[in-house]
């Protein structure tokens, strides 16, 4: 037995080796072509890894619960007013915002790959890529909730928004209780990647510092 | 096409599995994969449709058993050796083996910013009135294309209501062919029954966005 699990680990370790020798031998044609700078790749993994990721979709969020005119932007048209924040291009393009309250609970997948707000959220995680999660999401949201460890009242609606066009969806979720008088930085601090996403709910006060 | 890319509603039996404090990338390979493939969009001049087609395009067994960055990667080489960019024998050996071909424009890091800023827009103008309105009720067109298209099978045949206009948006299927084809783009919501049937969640409602020549009037 130890000895097979030794051979199946050494196995995955040399199919990875071999996509990273690939993938390097890839990058060296393609700049000695001419085709790419390195320096313009390198600049693009800094942008997805340090700048872009969902403390932008937090700070929105924190502002909507903050500001009830620019909630009220936000929901009417949310491209423009999430690039008020300065955030806005690529795989965000075309932005909607959609409410969570009692008697609502929304939920984003993209069944046929993985369209997900990119300025707001970043890049998505890998379940949100994941065959469980696209294929269940659109059947069996319950499920899914369930599987991250929460549910909802039987009485609360589930809209699931499946983004198969370029329109990317947004979730807004609802002001935890007990916040009342809360600056924006520290609302933003209860906003989890999963509750803009519909698969989450916001942390509690208690739960942060 | 029908590909194990289309993936709503099959019945795969794990449950989703969150990574606590998952990483952006989870290797290397992955930061690079995703890089070349974003600045490669650039000499490349591909739009998003071909580079879908290019990933989904491929046996179930293929699709469902590369990672997510494999089939970027699968997708990448395939759009570059379909335009004589790179070649068979040059991903075989590793290192170039001809000459670049010439292309349009590369992305330098001075341009970065800008090209993630502008991204894609797909909007175009109006030049027709949309055939349908809020609160209309639509059927999917039970349709098979052998070529990409953005309407999941799960849908397909049945009856929703028309919940949101979002304009004139390119129209994939015949984008990823090279023809932007622009059409109205509604928001269709469906109940979970008419999805499932009785087995359905009569308290969901699943919406696609769908281009007006998936839809007919039901």
């Amino acid at each position: 037995m130890t000895g097979h699990d030794h051979d199946h680990h050494h196995h995955d370790h040399s199919e990875l080796s071999e996509t990273e020798l690939r993938v390097r031998a890839l990058e060296t044609i393609l700049t000695e072509k001419g085709y790419v700078d390195p320096a313009a790749l390198d600049l693009l993994i800094e942008t997805y890894e340090t700048r872009v990721g969902p403390r932008n979709g937090a700070r929105v969020v924190a502002r909507a619960w903050s500001d009830p005119a620019f909630r009220a932007r936000l929901l009417g048209d949310a491209t423009p007013a999430i690039g008020e924040l300065g955030y806005a291009g690529r795989q965000g393009e075309h932005i909607v915002a959609v409410e969570n309250t009692h008697q609502l609970h929304n939920m984003v997948v993209c069944t046929l790959c993985s369209c997900y707000p990119w300025p707001v959220l970043g890049l998505p995680p890998v379940w949100y890529k994941s065959a469980p999660y696209r294929s269940k999401a659109v059947k069996d949201p319950r499920g899914v909730l369930a599987d991250f460890g929460f549910e909802l009242p039987d009485s609360t609606e589930i809209r699931v928004w499946d983004s198969t066009a370029e329109i990317r969806y947004f979730v807004l979720p609802m002001r935890p209780a007990g916040t009342e008088g809360w600056s924006e930085q520290r609302l933003a601090d209860l906003v989890t990647r999963d509750s803009m996403i519909g698969t989450g709910l916001p942390k509690q006060p208690h739960e942060v510092a | 096409m029908e590909g194990a890319h289309d993936m709503g509603g099959v019945a795969w039996s794990g449950p989703v599995l969150p990574e606590p404090d998952e990483p952006v990338f989870h290797a290397e390979w992955e930061r690079r994969a995703f890089a070349i493939t974003l600045a490669m969009g650039m000499p490349g001049g591909w739009n998003i449709d071909m580079s879908r087609f290019a990933r989904e395009n491929r046996p179930p067994e293929e699709y469902l058993s590369k990672s997510y960055y494999e089939i970027w990667l699968a997708g990448l080489e395939r759009l570059m050796l379909e335009r004589g960019l790179v070649t068979a024998d040059e991903i075989e050996a590793g290192k170039p083996l001809h000459p670049a071909k010439p292309v349009a424009r590369t992305l330098s890091s001075d341009g970065v910013a800008a090209m993630l800023h502008r991204g894609g827009p797909t909007q175009r103008e109006v030049r027709s009135p949309a055939l349908f309105a809020v609160g209309n009720r639509v059927r999917t067109k039970m349709i098979h294309p052998p070529t990409h298209t953005r309407l999941p099978r799960y849908v397909r045949g049945h009856v929703g209501v028309v919940e949101l206009l979002h304009g004139v948006h390119v129209f994939p299927d015949s984008n990823a062919l090279g023809q932007e084809n622009p059409q109205w783009l509604y928001t269709v919501t469906f109940d979970g029954r008419e999805l499932w049937g009785p087995d359905g969640d009569a308290s969901v409602k699943t919406s696609v966005d769908a281009w007006e020549s998936y839809l007919e009037p039901a």
